[in-house]
């Protein structure tokens, strides 16, 4: 109802704006008889028929025009012989409500039965589609008129074209002026005389759509003309510039969530890594214990509140995990990192298992809340709304770790130990005591990485290993000990995966990636960002 | 014949060649002339299954002369093992000639599939079983040189070193994965038929597989102990405690390691060329980082720095793993991972430290 | 040539040794040497020279520069300016630890630094001058020649008693020795000892010092140390580093009554501790 109330109120805008402005146009008001006329032929005209006949009905004014068009595509638009007269029913019941096509009139309720349906194809539902959208050029919402611009670049007339021209005129969007230019710019395409093809092409360069590349294309290669096709080529070279920037801004997009989940999986490393000089192989499976949590969650909770108690239970889950283990196997092992390695790879296994065992070796689709699914319009550039999210979570997570440590009593003690270990422990820091929360901070960020991971990747005991060898990347890359290190490394190591990906594939442009990382460690064993000087040297 | 000294003084290395010897002789008695419906008849399942742990003991001894002696704790030495597969596996893949699925007489199966047309160039001298025998030592043995020259010469060490050794198998693992490649993707080489003309199935081909393996096993026993008795050893063990020490002593430490490193991939390599034709396929699951570590762990469970160790902790976490995935798979990956943690936190030095312990208390 | 020769000998254990040409009296040359970490200047245009036999000690307070400077002699840090050369021709800079180790400087650390897991004459044995060649390294026995250097050292450094012991249970003074006794084994032109009496007993100390005046005259010996009493004990020569430079130099009783030199160790001094 409330569509066609404003299909109504437009279209009464659109006549009085061509009453007012275009009397002398080709575009008549058109009285009711002519209407009938018109529709009494729709009713009998074959298909072919029927589409000459809708085109002459769009571009008639009449305030009823948008109603009979809504009604046609739905099969809704009948013949009654009782009053031989087009009705239009509002209802599919066998029972239903009925107005005058041409009046609006209500004509109360009738048998379905007793009325005689217009028929309708697909191609004309489409056609009828194309032609209602042109008429929201009119429409008070931006949104509507850029649909009917769109509409029109799809199926370029040129009777539409005095429309266009007429709305370009008043049209106070910016947006939507440059689209009318455009869209009037692509009839010009079409005209006999060259110098208009060629003011037109050049118009029309730096569009992507493919509505307006294809008949430029077209023209660059078949028009009879020189200067229209050299026009063309020039025009179609601007936006083949434009399209490849807009495929970097994608690719770097894509690099940046990419490296967001990088990041994400190894600043909770870093933290452990950096901080205690404690290798720690099952920091996958603290993720991957996180990204369970998360499912769990939505088993009880609906999926558009999870993600919001997720986290900080994630967090939690794998902090105390972290917690056990630091507790019943790390501090035995303090010094020895090769052995703690080899240790924390047994937890990995054992986590492994028990998530198989409890949870079935199965993956478990984690569902994307609506808030997070979708895409969004970034500038020019098309995005979905769940990799979006994730780098602004990965800000946060960041922000929020490198204020704890800055600016928090446990984040000194965590620094000063990482310093120097003797020292902090002379000055009377409990360093066993920030050793466990060090660890468990490590670990509840990597639970929190874990809950992001659940929207990107299938949820499921391996998820842990996969990323573990490329987080220890990262972080040794970025320099050990070294946040914004780490951060420089997730982004860089996402971007280059990215921008690899397009002529290596894949697969390819991760091996690429860890030969690079391979021969940089081997060039800069201490990482883009080294600590230096004595206590390096430990 | 007389023995050196330096073997003389190694009991342990005795008692395993006797072992050795016992088994590369009996194993092929109860195998081939006891009778099938006696009791005492190895089967030919339980002699693969021997040959197979016999190759695993000499990747163990590979990884205990650089973990154990040099203190390199490499997480990517089942890569040599899958890559001196590779290269045998190449071999037998090339002996297959026209008894393949789509007869063709030059490419294997896999690349009638691709719809290749011709060989890679790699491929080409891999059905001469000499060249494939050298190439098994070249390729992994100079992937080690030269990663270890890299890794070594730029002081790589520790945590870094193993965590990079471990991005180096990872990304062969990505790699031979690819069928790009050429090396079979992800079904890897098999079907194979025979080798040097003998049927792989063929009892007395495995026997001899077997016998083979024993020998690996004894030599590469042999070569490790010597070279860790010579002054070599001491100076192993010195860049082990301290690096800084060995290089103010005048050795270039870095060369020392890319050489002993070198060596000891060459020794897995020949290790997993002999898995190959008894297992029957090589695939890239060979290369994924689970495999080089827990063959770190048999290491550790026997005892690091022995040698004689590995041997034992391979062959024990084996029989216990084909066990245990026969029996109760589920417990496998918690017995593996509690291994991983009880080996390290209570039995630093492995099985032969508590028999030492027990000798020096007794 | 002989770069070409080291690189094709893969161990690198052959590099023809350049004999040390100390014909004006000075062995090592230090000048101008400057290095900073992260805009901290360690060294500071350091200038030393150290002459042929001499004993000279070094003192000064925690971070005037002490390892680090030893650190630029043995090639393992590398300096932002200035000049180290090894007699008159062998310029230090380009030389790496094993190739100035060879050349004859060896250095004692701070923290004993003895290979624990093998016995006293092992440790010997590693460090022996000429056993570093392929050959010598795959040779599992010790030639008679060999086994009379090793004696004479472990006898000169008083463990001939302990030669077959671990060298991991000998006590924190015999380890300092055993230390001494593997700079020896690689007959080196120059000394370089770091802190060698720190926690030794008193009759230790006392052993030490012999010890170390008795390699004077063959050997230039660089001694840092802390302990003015042993100081007194066993140089003439002191030099005085403070914030990276040399404050001062000469006989200690002289340093003792310097002015500058009371102004670093008690009034500044202070500030360090």
């Amino acid at each position: 109802m409330v569509s066609r109330t404003s299909f109504r109120a437009g279209l009464t805008g659109l006549a009085l704006l061509l009453l007012t402005l275009f009397a002398a146009s080709s575009v008549r008001a058109a009285d009711d008889d002519a209407l009938r006329t018109l529709l009494m032929q729709l009713r009998e005209a074959d298909f072919t028929e029927k589409a000459t006949l809708i085109e002459t009905l769009v571009n008639m004014d009449h305030p009823r025009i948008a109603a009979i068009l809504g009604a046609l595509p739905e099969s809704r638009l009948y013949y009654q012989e009782e009053g031989d007269r087009m009705v239009i029913a509002l209802g599919d019941d066998a029972e239903i409500a009925i107005e005058d096509a041409i009046t609006g009139q209500p004509l109360g309720q009738v048998i379905k039965r007793d009325l005689d349906r217009v028929r309708v194809n697909n191609h004309l539902r489409s056609l009828i589609e194309d032609r209602l959208a042109s008429l929201g050029l009119s429409s008070a919402d931006p949104g509507k008129r850029r649909a009917a611009v769109d509409a029109f670049l799809r199926n370029p007339k040129p009777e539409g074209a005095a429309r266009l021209k007429a709305r370009l005129e008043v049209e106070s969007d910016k947006k939507i002026q440059e689209l009318l230019t455009a869209a009037l710019a692509l009839v010009d395409l079409a005209s006999p005389d060259p110098a208009v093809r060629v003011q037109a092409a050049k118009a029309l360069g730096g569009w992507t759509q493919p509505e307006i590349r294809g008949p430029l294309l077209r023209v660059a290669a078949e028009d009879s003309d020189a200067t229209v096709r050299e026009a063309a080529k020039a025009a179609l070279a601007k936006t083949e510039f434009r399209l490849q920037m807009l495929g970097w801004a994608e690719t770097l997009f894509f690099g940046l969530s990419l490296g967001s989940v990088l990041i994400l999986a190894a600043i909770g490393l870093a933290v452990t890594f950096g901080v205690m000089g404690v290798i720690n192989m099952a920091h996958g499976e603290l993720m991957m214990l996180g990204a369970y949590t998360t499912w769990l969650t939505q088993q009880y909770l609906p999926v558009n509140w999870s993600l919001p108690v997720a986290v900080p239970l994630a967090f939690l889950v794998a902090a105390l995990v972290g917690i056990a283990i630091e507790r019943s196997v790390i501090r035995f092992l303090y010094g020895r990192p090769l052995e703690t390695l080899l240790a924390t790879f047994g937890i990995s296994l054992i986590l492994q298992q028990l998530v198989r065992s409890i949870f079935s070796p199965l993956n478990r689709s984690v569902a994307t809340p609506d808030w997070m699914s979708g895409t969004i319009l970034l500038g020019p550039l098309e995005v979905t709304l769940n990799r979006l999210v994730i780098i602004g979570f990965c800000i946060a997570v960041f922000a929020l770790l490198w204020l704890a440590l800055q600016r928090t009593r446990l984040g000194l003690e965590v620094r000063a130990v990482a310093q120097n270990r003797a020292m902090a422990k002379a000055m009377g820091v409990r360093s066993a005591r920030v050793d466990a929360l060090t660890f468990g901070l490590g670990s509840g960020i990597a639970g929190v990485a874990g809950v992001a991971l659940s929207q990107l990747t299938n949820v499921g005991p391996n998820l842990g290993q996969n990323y573990i060898v490329d987080s220890f990347m990262v972080v040794v890359f970025g320099g050990v000990g070294n946040l914004w290190g780490t951060m420089v490394a997730g982004l860089s190591l996402g971007v280059a995966n990215k921008l690899l990906e397009p002529w290596s594939g894949a697969v390819l442009a991760k091996i690429l990636v860890l030969v690079f990382l391979i021969l940089f460690i081997q060039k800069r064993p201490r990482g883009l960002f080294p600590q230096r000087g004595r206590a390096a040297e430990v | 014949m007389r023995f050196p000294p330096w073997l003389l003084s190694d009991r342990a290395g005795l008692v395993l060649l006797a072992v050795l010897a016992i088994l590369g002789i009996g194993v092929p008695v109860l195998n081939l002339l006891v009778p099938p419906d006696h009791p005492l008849h190895l089967t030919a399942y339980t002699v693969t299954l021997l040959g197979k742990y016999l190759c695993y003991a000499l990747l163990a001894v590979s990884i205990d002369l650089v973990w154990g002696y040099m203190g390199i704790l490499s997480l990517g030495h089942a890569a040599f093992f899958a890559l001196g597969g590779y290269c045998f596996g190449m071999y037998l893949m090339r002996q297959i000639g026209t008894r393949g699925v789509y007869g063709d007489p030059v490419l294997p199966d896999f690349m009638v599939f691709l719809n290749w047309s011709k060989l890679p160039w790699y491929w080409h001298g891999f059905d001469n079983f000499g060249f494939a025998a050298l190439m098994v030592l070249v390729v992994p043995g100079l992937l080690a040189f030269v990663f270890g020259w890299f890794a070594f010469r730029s002081r790589v060490s520790g945590v870094y070193l193993s965590i990079i050794t471990q991005a180096l198998t990872y990304a062969l693992m990505l790699a031979f994965f690819r069928n790009e490649m050429g090396f079979g993707g992800n079904n890897g080489l098999t079907d194979f038929k025979d080798v040097l003309g003998f049927p792989l199935h063929a009892d007395g081909t495995r026997i001899v597989l077997f016998v083979l393996s024993a020998l690996a096993l004894a030599g590469g026993y042999l070569l490790c102990r010597w070279l860790v008795s010579t002054r070599m050893g001491r100076v192993l063990v010195a860049i082990r405690d301290s690096e800084d020490r060995a290089r103010f002593l005048g050795y270039r430490v870095e060369r020392v390691k890319a050489l002993v490193f070198t060596l000891s991939a060459m020794l897995a390599a020949v290790a997993g060329a002999l898995y190959v034709p008894q297992v029957g396929i090589i695939n890239p699951g060979e290369f994924a980082p689970l495999n080089s570590i827990e063959a770190v762990i048999w290491v550790a469970v026997g005892g690091r720095g022995t040698l004689v160790g590995a041997v034992i902790g391979a062959v024990l976490v084996n029989y216990a793993k084909t066990w245990l995935t026969g029996a109760l798979p589920e417990v496998w990956l918690f017995a593996l991972g509690g291994l991983f943690v009880a080996v390290t936190v209570l039995l630093p030095y492995g099985l032969i430290g508590l028999l030492r312990r027990r000798e020096k208390a007794a | 040539m002989s770069e070409l020769i080291s690189e094709l000998d893969a161990v690198g254990l052959h590099t023809p040794v350049e004999p040390v040409d100390a014909t004006h009296g000075i062995l090592l040359y230090l000048e101008e040497v400057s290095v900073s970490f992260d805009g901290f200047k360690a060294i500071d245009k350091l200038s030393l020279y150290i002459g042929d036999g001499e004993l000279r000690c070094i003192i000064g307070p925690n971070g005037a520069g002490k390892t680090t400077m030893m650190d630029i002699i043995t090639g393992k840090t590398k300096p932002d300016s200035g000049r180290v050369f090894f007699g008159q021709t062998i310029d230090l800079l380009k030389l790496d630890e094993p190739a100035i180790a060879r050349i004859g400087i060896g250095r004692k650390f701070q923290k004993p630094t003895v290979i624990e897991p093998l016995t006293v004459l092992e440790n010997l044995e590693l460090a022996m001058s000429g056993a570093k060649r392929l050959r010598g390294l795959l040779s599992t026995r010790l030639s008679g020649e060999e086994r009379d250097r090793i004696g004479a050292v472990l006898e000169r450094v008083g463990l001939s008693e302990h030669g077959g012991r671990r060298a991991g249970i000998l006590a924190h003074g015999q380890k300092q020795w055993l230390e001494i006794g593997m700079l020896l084994m690689q007959e080196p032109r120059l000394l370089l000892v770091d802190e060698p009496v720190a926690g030794m007993t008193p009759a230790e100390m006392e052993r030490t010092a012999e010890l170390l005046r008795s390699l004077a005259g063959a050997h230039s010996v660089v001694v840092v140390e802390h302990d003015m009493g042993f100081v007194r004990s066993i140089a003439d020569q002191v030099t005085v580093l403070h914030q990276g430079r040399v404050l001062a130099e000469g006989r200690l009783d002289e340093l003792q009554v310097d002015p500058t030199v009371i102004e670093v160790y008690l009034g500044a001094g202070d500030a360090y501790h």
